[in-house]
C-alpha cells in the first residue's frame, strides 16, 4: 500500500504539488510512482526561467527498467530544479514527498484551477485500481 | 565455465608487441610534411602485448559466451537458428574480401549476380515487386520503410499523412522508427486472443494515417486471423501497411506478405536467413516493396541489363529516399543471406516454415503438460509462443527473470524475458526449425526442475544463477556509477 | 535439407503430442486464400560443394586487381589471428548480449573496445558501435541537436569536402527530424574548409559544425581554428575522423582549446576486409555529459551479487525497447563482429603498430603522388599537406583512362567528376602500406600507357 499524504494534491500521471507559502508551488513524483519505476539512476529536471504549459513534459526520471516523462501539472514559470538529484537520484526513492522533490513553479494566472488536480482521496482510488 | 579473464590492458607491457604484424618503420622523414601543430604529442594508449598473449586473451573471453554454436538459444523474436559454417567460408573468398566498394562494375559481374539474384529470391518469398539490399539492420530497413511511406504521401501532395498506427505489443522499434521519421505515433490495442482490436483500429484510421506497421504472425507468437480486414480498413482509409519481418521465419514458404496486403516490409537476413549475429551484429534490413512503392527505393540497387549487371544510383531513381550507407550496406552478410538461401532452395524454403512451426507448437504442447501456463492457450503457436509464469510469481514469488537465471545453470540461454510488454512475467520461447526433438526435451525437463526448485527451495532459483563466471550484475549500480572505460586506478 | 535434424519418427511422435495428424494442421488458422503453394522463383536447392563451386567461380570472375582506390574504404594488411578468432562460433553466433551471465565474453570485448576508441579519439566515452561511419555521422548530428541546449535551430554546417556520401546519407537519415543542412564551400587551390567562410555564420543561431579529418580529398583542415571558432558561437563540433590517422595526427579531444564535442568515423581500416563495402562498423565518442543523449549500446563495469567484477549493458533506458516513442534512436544493433576484429586488431598493431602503419601508408602514398605526377598531363591538384590520399588533376577525361588502366588490372582511384565536377578531371588515389615500390612502379608504368591510349584514341 503506498503512501498519499492527505495534505498534498495530485495528478494522475502520479505527480504531487505542494503550495509553498511564497505562492510557488513545489512538485514531485508519488511513491507509487517511484516504486513502480524502480531504483533510480538518474533524474533531469528542468532550467529555471523555463516557462511550461500544462501536461507539458519537463523533467525525466530514470531506472533500469524504465525512463518516464514527468508532466507539468499545472502552468506556469520553473522557479527551481532540486540540485541534489544529479549526484544522487536515489533521494527519489527514499523520500518522494520531501528532500525528492523535482521542481518549483510559479503557477501562471488561473493555472492552478485550470489544473483540476485530484484530492489524496481520489488519488488514492486512481492507485488502488491500478493495483498498487 | 572459466572464470573471469582479466581486462587486455592489465597484460599491457611497454615496449610488448605483436611485431609480426608491423609494417617497416619509414623513419622521420616521410612525415616531414606533416605540420607539427596537427601531430598527435603522445601515442594512444592501446595495448602492449605479444601475439600470443592476445590470442589466449580473447579466446578465453570467446569461451565465456553462450551461443548458438554452443547452446540450445530458444531466445523469441531472434531466430537463433543455426549458421551454417558454408555461408561463412564461401562469403570470405579471398577475391569478395579485397573488393573495394567503389571498385567498377567491370570488376564485380560475379558478386553483383549474387546480389541480384539475392533481391529476386527476396521478392519472390515476400511477394514483393522490388527490394533493395542496402539497410545495414532491421531497425535501419524500418527507418527505410517509414521513410518510403512518407515519401508516397508527399508525393501524391498528401501531406497531412503523418500518423503511424502501432499496435501496443509491438517491438519498441517500432514507435522509435515512426518518430525518426518525423511521424506521430498512435497506439492501438490488441484483444485478449492476441489480435488487433479492430474497432479500436477503425477509430483510429482516417485522413492524417499514413500507416500501419505489424508483424505477422504478432510479437504475441499467434497469426493475425483478421489480417485481410485489416489491410482493407487502413488502406480504405488511405494508408500503408508495413510488415515489420521479424517473425517471417514462421511463415516462409506457407504465406507472404506480399499477398496479406502489406506494401512494404523489412527483413531481417540475420534471424530468418541465418546470418550470424555476432555478438550483437552486423545485421543485414533488406526492404520490400509493392509496385506503386519501387520509385521510392533507397539506392543502391542491382540491375540486370541483357547479361549484365549495374548499380542504379541516385540519377536512375529520383524519386528514391535516398543513400542509407557510405557504400552498398552490408555486402558480406547479403552474401552469407544468399548461400543459405541457394543451399535452402525453394522446397527448403516451406521446411523452414513448417519445422519451426512444428517445433513451436511440440514445445508449447510439451511444457503444458508439465503446468505451465500458456499466454494464448486457445491459438496454435506460430514459430513461437509466450509462456507466462505470473502464477509462480504471486505464490511462489519466483519471476519469469529467476527461471531465466536458472536456466543457465542447467546450460540452456534463455528466452526472451519480458517482452512483449503486455503479458506479466512471461517468457517468448523460439526454437527454430534447426533444433531437434531431443534438445526441446531437454529444455522441458530442465523447466520442470526449476519449477519443483521453485516449490521446494525457492531461494536456489532466486539467486541463480550459480555457475556461471559471474552471478547477478548490480544494473542499478551500472547505471548511478558509470565506469565506462577502464582507467588503471579504478577501484570497486 | 535446411539444416532441420527431424527423421520421420521424431515428426510422428511430435504431430501426436500435438494433436495434429500433420503440419499442415498447424497452419489451419490462416485462410487458405493466402497459402502459397509453390515459389517458382526460387532455384531448386544446391547441397554445399556446388554452392562452393558457384562462389568460387563467381570470385573468381572478379579477380584481385591491383587497387588504389581510397575514398572512405582501405586496404590495410590484416593479421590472421583477427579473423580466425573473431569467426570462433562463440563470437559468431552468440547473441546481444542481454541476459549478461552467460555474455561475459562479448561484453568484456565491447568494454575493451570502447576504453580503445576514447584513447585513440581522446575523447571520455565511446559506444559500442553503429552501423558505419555515415550513419554514425547522420547520428552525431541528431545528437548534437539533443545535447545543444543553447541552439534551437538544428542547423548544421557540413563541409562539401565531407565525403560526398556521407552528406547524402546525413540528409536521408536526418532531414525528416527537422535538421537542415547548409553546406561550406571550399577552397579550389588547397583544397580545404576556409575558415573565413564561416564569417557569415557570425551571430546566427547554428546548432552544430561538422569536421572531417583528413578530409575527403586527403587534405588536412585547420581543425583547431574550426573548432575554436565553433565554440566562441555555442556551436557543438562533431569530428569525423580516420582511426588510423589518429596514431599519428592530433586526435579530436584535443582539437582547439576544448577538444570536439562528438567524434565518429568511419572502423573498417581496423582489421575489416574491404568487402565491397559491407558490413563495417561505425564508431562513436563523445564527453561524458553527453553521454545519454549518445545513441546506441554501452557496456560498464559493475559488480555482481557476491562482489566479484562483471560487464553489463547499461543506460539501456535511452533505446528503443524500453524508450519506444522517446528513444534517442531506433537503432538496436552494434556491428559486434566488427568490432570483436577492430578490438583484436588494435591488441595485435598496439601504438606501434597502428604509428608504423599510418607512418607508412602516409610514405607509401606521397611516393605515389611523386610517381604519377612524373606522368605528363597529371599533376597535384591542391597545395598543402594530406594523409594518405591525395587528388590528382587530368589533362583528359578521366573515365576513359581508369577503364584503359582497369584492363590493365589496375584500379587507380577514383573519378571525381560525379561529385566535384568544378575541379574539372580529377582523380582521388590513395597507397597504403599494402603497396610496394614495385606496385607503384607499375602504376606509373600503365598510367604513361593508358593517358597515351586516351590522346591516341
Amino acid at each position: 500500500m503506498s503512501n498519499v499524504p492527505a495534505d498534498l494534491k495530485y495528478t494522475k500521471s502520479h505527480e504531487w504539488v505542494r503550495s509553498l507559502a511564497d505562492g510557488t508551488v513545489e512538485i514531485g513524483i508519488t511513491d507509487h510512482a517511484q516504486h513502480a519505476l524502480g531504483d533510480l539512476v538518474f533524474v533531469e529536471v528542468p532550467e529555471p526561467g523555463r516557462s511550461v504549459k500544462q501536461d507539458e513534459p519537463c523533467a525525466v526520471v530514470e531506472s533500469v527498467k524504465a525512463a518516464s516523462d514527468v508532466y507539468a501539472p499545472l502552468a506556469g514559470e520553473i522557479t527551481a530544479g532540486n540540485p541534489v538529484l544529479a549526484d544522487a537520484p536515489e533521494t527519489v526513492n527514499s523520500d518522494p514527498y520531501g528532500a525528492g522533490w523535482l521542481m518549483r513553479v510559479r503557477p501562471a494566472a488561473g493555472a492552478v484551477a485550470a489544473a483540476e488536480l485530484m484530492s489524496a482521496a481520489d488519488y488514492q482510488k486512481v492507485v488502488a485500481a491500478e493495483g498498487g | 565455465m572459466p572464470s573471469r579473464e582479466k581486462v587486455i590492458f592489465e597484460y599491457s607491457r611497454a615496449g610488448r608487441g605483436a611485431s609480426d604484424q608491423w609494417p617497416q618503420d619509414v623513419g622521420g622523414a616521410p612525415l616531414a610534411d606533416l605540420p607539427s601543430k596537427l601531430r598527435r604529442a603522445k601515442a594512444p594508449a592501446l595495448p602492449e602485448v605479444g601475439e600470443l598473449e592476445a590470442v589466449r586473451h580473447f579466446t578465453r573471453l570467446s569461451q565465456l559466451n553462450f551461443s548458438i554454436d554452443t547452446h540450445f538459444y530458444p531466445l523469441g523474436s531472434c531466430t537463433m537458428k543455426y549458421n551454417p559454417k558454408a555461408c561463412n567460408q564461401y562469403a570470405m573468398l579471398p577475391q569478395f574480401l579485397a573488393r573495394h566498394p567503389l571498385a567498377p562494375e567491370s570488376h564485380g559481374q560475379g558478386f553483383l549476380a549474387c546480389m541480384y539474384e539475392l533481391q529476386e529470391m527476396l521478392k519472390e518469398v515476400t511477394g514483393m515487386q522490388g527490394v533493395a539490399l542496402s539497410p545495414m539492420a532491421g531497425a535501419h530497413g524500418e527507418f527505410a520503410g517509414v521513410a518510403m511511406i512518407r515519401a508516397y504521401h508527399r508525393a501524391r501532395g498528401d501531406l497531412k499523412r503523418n500518423e503511424i498506427i502501432v499496435p501496443d505489443a509491438a517491438h519498441g522499434t517500432n514507435p522509435a522508427t515512426a518518430t525518426m521519421c518525423g511521424c506521430v505515433v498512435r497506439e492501438v490495442p490488441v484483444n485478449s486472443s492476441g489480435d488487433v482490436d479492430l474497432e479500436a483500429l477503425k477509430a483510429a484510421v482516417g485522413p492524417n494515417t499514413a500507416g500501419i506497421m505489424l508483424t505477422n504472425p504478432s510479437t504475441l507468437g499467434v497469426f493475425e486471423r483478421g489480417i485481410e480486414e485489416v489491410a482493407r480498413v487502413v488502406h480504405e482509409a488511405g494508408g500503408l501497411l508495413y510488415y515489420d519481418g521479424a517473425n517471417l521465419n514462421a511463415i516462409l514458404g506457407k504465406v507472404r506478405p506480399g499477398d496479406m496486403g502489406f506494401d512494404v516490409m523489412h527483413m531481417n537476413l540475420h534471424k530468418t536467413f541465418s546470418t550470424p549475429h555476432g555478438g550483437g551484429g552486423p545485421g543485414a534490413g533488406a526492404v520490400g516493396v509493392a509496385a506503386r512503392l519501387v520509385p521510392f527505393l533507397p539506392i543502391p540497387i542491382v540491375a540486370k541489363e541483357g547479361e549484365r549487371y549495374r548499380w542504379l544510383t541516385e540519377s536512375d531513381m529520383p524519386q528514391s529516399i535516398g543513400r542509407l550507407s557510405a557504400f552498398m550496406g552490408n555486402a558480406g552478410v547479403l552474401l552469407r543471406a544468399y548461400i543459405y538461401m541457394r543451399l535452402l532452395g525453394r522446397d527448403g524454403m516451406r521446411a523452414v516454415g513448417e519445422y519451426a512451426t512444428l517445433n513451436a507448437n511440440y514445445l508449447l504442447k510439451r511444457l503444458q503438460a508439465a503446468g505451465f501456463e500458456a499466454a494464448y492457450a486457445t491459438r496454435r503457436a506460430s514459430h513461437e509462443f509466450i509462456v507466462t509464469l505470473r502464477r509462480q510469481a504471486r505464490e511462489l514469488n519466483v519471476t519469469a527473470m529467476d527461471f531465466a537465471k536458472r536456466l543457465l545453470d542447467l546450460g540452456f540461454h534463455a528466452p526472451t524475458t519480458y517482452f512483449p510488454l503486455i503479458v506479466p512475467e512471461c517468457l517468448l520461447i523460439e526454437p527454430t526449425e534447426t533444433e531437434s526433438k531431443d534438445v526441446l526435451d531437454a529444455f522441458v525437463a530442465a523447466m520442470s526442475q526449476i519449477q519443483k526448485e521453485a516449490q521446494q527451495e525457492p531461494e536456489r532459483v532466486r539467486s541463480a544463477p550459480h555457475t556461471m563466471p559471474v552471478r547477478r550484475l548490480d544494473d542499478v549500480r551500472a547505471a548511478r556509477h558509470l565506469d565506462l572505460t577502464w582507467t588503471p586506478t579504478t577501484q570497486h | 535439407m535446411a539444416f532441420i535434424p527431424h527423421t520421420e519418427a521424431d515428426v510422428a511422435a511430435m504431430l501426436e503430442a500435438i494433436g495434429a495428424r500433420g503440419i499442415e494442421d498447424l497452419f489451419a488458422e490462416i485462410p487458405s486464400s493466402l497459402r502459397v503453394s509453390s515459389l517458382p522463383g526460387v532455384p531448386e536447392a544446391l547441397n554445399e560443394m556446388q554452392i562452393g563451386r558457384l562462389m568460387s567461380e563467381r570470385a573468381a570472375q572478379d579477380g584481385t586487381p591491383l587497387s588504389f582506390l581510397g575514398a572512405g574504404a582501405y586496404e590495410h594488411h590484416i593479421p590472421a589471428a583477427v579473423w580466425a578468432i573473431t569467426t570462433r562460433g562463440e563470437f559468431y553466433s552468440a547473441y546481444t548480449p542481454y541476459q549478461a551471465e552467460a555474455s561475459q565474453g562479448t561484453l568484456q570485448m565491447i568494454y575493451e573496445f570502447q576504453t580503445m576508441i576514447a584513447r585513440l579519439t581522446g575523447m571520455e566515452v565511446a559506444n559500442a558501435s553503429m552501423y558505419d561511419g555515415a550513419s554514425a555521422t547522420a547520428e552525431a548530428t541528431l545528437m548534437a541537436v539533443r545535447a545543444n541546449r543553447k541552439s534551437k535551430s538544428a542547423r548544421i554546417l557540413v563541409p562539401t569536402t565531407l565525403h560526398p556520401h556521407y552528406r547524402r546519407v546525413a540528409v536521408a537519415m536526418a532531414s525528416n527530424q527537422g535538421l537542415r543542412f547548409e553546406e561550406l564551400p571550399y577552397c579550389t587551390v588547397e583544397g580545404v574548409t576556409l575558415p573565413a567562410s564561416l564569417a557569415k555564420y557570425d551571430g546566427e543561431d547554428v546548432t552544430a559544425l561538422v569536421i572531417q579529418q583528413p578530409n575527403f580529398f586527403g587534405r588536412l583542415e585547420d581543425v583547431d581554428a574550426l573548432t575554436d571558432w565553433a565554440h566562441a558561437r555555442n556551436i557543438l563540433v562533431i569530428a569525423v575522423v580516420n582511426p588510423t590517422s589518429l596514431a599519428l595526427l592530433k586526435p579530436p579531444g584535443e582539437w582547439g582549446s576544448r577538444g570536439a564535442d562528438i567524434a565518429v568515423g568511419e572502423g573498417q581500416p581496423l582489421g575489416v576486409p574491404l568487402s565491397s563495402g559491407g558490413p563495417y562498423f561505425g564508431f562513436m565518442t563523445t564527453r561524458m555529459e553527453y553521454v545519454r543523449q549518445m545513441p546506441g549500446r554501452i557496456v560498464g563495469r559493475t559488480l555482481d551479487v557476491a562482489g566479484a567484477e562483471g560487464f553489463t549493458l547499461t543506460l539501456q533506458a535511452r533505446e528503443q525497447h524500453i524508450r519506444r516513442a522517446k528513444a534517442t534512436s531506433n537503432i538496436c544493433t552494434n556491428q559486434g563482429l566488427l568490432m570483436t576484429a577492430a578490438t583484436i586488431y588494435l591488441s595485435l598493431m598496439g601504438p606501434k603498430g597502428l604509428e608504423r602503419t599510418a607512418a607508412a601508408s602516409h610514405a607509401r602514398s606521397r611516393e605515389l603522388v611523386g610517381a604519377l605526377t612524373r606522368t605528363p598531363g597529371v599533376r597535384l591538384a591542391f597545395s598543402g599537406p594530406c594523409f594518405h590520399e591525395a587528388v590528382l588533376l587530368l589533362d583528359r577525361p578521366v573515365a576513359p583512362v581508369l577503364k584503359a588502366l582497369a584492363a590493365r588490372g589496375i584500379l587507380g582511384g577514383l573519378d571525381l567528376a560525379p561529385y566535384y565536377p568544378e575541379l574539372g578531371p580529377a582523380l582521388l588515389v590513395c597507397a597504403t602500406e599494402t603497396k610496394t615500390a614495385a606496385d607503384i612502379e607499375r602504376y606509373r608504368a600503365s598510367l604513361t600507357e593508358a593517358m597515351q591510349a586516351v590522346r591516341a584514341a
